[in-house]
């Protein structure tokens, strides 16, 4: 792949705008959901609402969504800000009915021995519910995170896209650029399998117990 | 004028729901945007569901499916459009682009309906061939209506992706309702953008609920609490 070779120093650093453009929304959607779940897992009412909000936000297409973050946040069309709050709600979405559903499949005899031990209801969602959640969790971390690196080259059409440049500039030029294209692809999928790989290994630390199930 | 009144001025506009002087209209661009949809997903589901359901039945090949489906998760669909429209020619990007729609819903549609079978309770199937069903019959009367949850759910997200994907369509020259947001790209017309952003994702919730509908019509009361798919084996 001589493209790849004679682009290696603008490749790199195109790769680390991409995987920020990726992975900034996981560790912030990350972050809002699991109080979302929490709230979800402890009302009813509120589940109620969050569950569906989440499948109808995940329902809308990534192209239409970083077209409406500008109306939503007020930000300006070109602004990077769009496409990673989009990625963020889409985060968010995904993850917040899966993280709930873990917390919900907690056995009621290990919640009730963790009160037991003296436990009150914040520590004990730290030290006992979030942990035995942490494979369902990591599973929900890993979609997101793989989807994302892939959709953030759609971000290209409206002008933030990381590596997706390489796949629209390649199209784009006459006569097309193949390598360009093919090595554009190359690197996104690369990107995306080291990442999940990366989050199965942390699945596996954080969760030895659950070696099996982690890897699917 | 704030944007949402933008925004509902360019869908009042009389002008954009008719097609005049080969401009196509609203009423056209959807009728692309379902046939590029409803094409890819028919060829797609001939071929998964079948193929998911006898890998299902018989449990050969179930981990090549699961690495399938995670690989082309990796997969940029921008990449996968670009790539098919330029090998095929832009003469046949109608048809290059539904090859790429049907890549993309395959594995869905695969995993859906491979993991919907596999899951089937083993004692349900085992009181099936006790009471002397064919392997035909099992499969047919207990495996295929047990899986259907999983199945629809499956069909759900492939016609979600197949949406979404047939939107960037419109960068390789096709029609839909991406059109609006690349051609308002590229002429900085922001409300044209954003009416064509409405549109899709009104496209596709609307796409969901019918589908969710059908879903509720068709799959047995009797598995309908089970039907977030939550694997029952294991």
């Amino acid at each position: 792949m001589n493209w790849i070779i004679d682009h290696l120093p603008q490749l790199l650093s195109v790769s680390g705008e991409h995987l920020q453009l990726a992975l900034v929304p996981v560790a912030v959607g990350l972050l809002l959901s699991l109080p979302l779940a929490w709230v979800a897992n402890r009302w009813p009412v509120a589940r109620a609402i969050l569950v569906p909000v989440s499948a109808l936000l995940y329902t809308i297409p990534s192209l239409a969504l970083f077209v409406m973050m500008p109306l939503l946040l007020g930000t300006k069309v070109l602004d990077p800000i769009n496409v990673q709050a989009a990625l963020t709600i889409y985060t968010v979405a995904l993850l917040v009915r899966a993280i709930a559903d873990a917390l919900a499949a907690v056995p009621e005899s290990v919640i009730q021995a963790a009160s037991a031990m003296g436990y009150r209801a914040v520590g004990r969602f730290f030290a006992v519910e979030l942990p035995l959640a942490v494979p369902v969790l990591i599973a929900g971390v890993r979609v997101a995170a793989v989807s994302n690196i892939s959709l953030v080259a759609v971000g290209q059409i409206i002008g933030v896209g990381g590596l997706g440049f390489f796949l629209l500039q390649g199209f784009q030029s006459s006569p097309p650029n193949y390598q360009e294209i093919v090595g554009g692809i190359v690197l996104i999928v690369v990107l995306a399998l080291v990442v999940d790989g990366l989050l199965a290994l942390a699945g596996r630390a954080l969760a030895p117990w659950n070696r099996k199930a982690v890897s699917r | 004028m704030s944007i949402f009144d933008q925004i509902s001025a360019w869908l009042s506009d009389p002008d954009h729901w008719k097609t005049t002087l080969g401009i196509a209209g609203i009423p056209q661009r959807l009728a692309e945007h379902v046939q590029y949809t409803v094409l890819a997903v028919v060829i797609a589901a001939v071929i998964a569901i079948p193929l998911g359901a006898y890998i299902g039945h018989t449990g050969r090949g179930g981990t090549l499916v699961v690495g399938i489906v995670n690989s082309f998760r990796a997969l940029p669909e921008l990449g996968l459009l670009i790539l098919l429209v330029l090998v095929m020619g832009l003469a046949l990007a109608l048809e290059a682009v539904t090859i790429a729609l049907v890549l993309l819903a395959i594995p869905v549609l695969l995993a859906g309906t491979y993991a919907g079978v596999r899951n089937v309770d083993r004692a349900a199937v085992d009181a099936a061939r006790g009471m002397g069903m064919s392997e035909w019959q099992v499969l047919v009367k207990v495996e295929l209506p047990n899986a259907l949850p999983l199945i629809f759910g499956a069909l759900r997200s492939a016609t979600l992706q197949v949406i979404a994907t047939a939107t960037i369509a419109a960068v390789v020259s096709l029609g839909g309702f991406g059109r609006y947001v690349i051609d308002g790209n590229s002429q900085r017309e922001f409300d044209q953008m954003a009416a064509g952003a409405v549109l899709i994702a009104a496209l596709a919730i609307v796409a969901e609920l019918l589908l969710a509908g059908v879903q509720w019509l068709v799959v047995s009361p009797g598995l309908r609490k089970n039907s977030r798919g939550r694997a029952r084996v294991r």
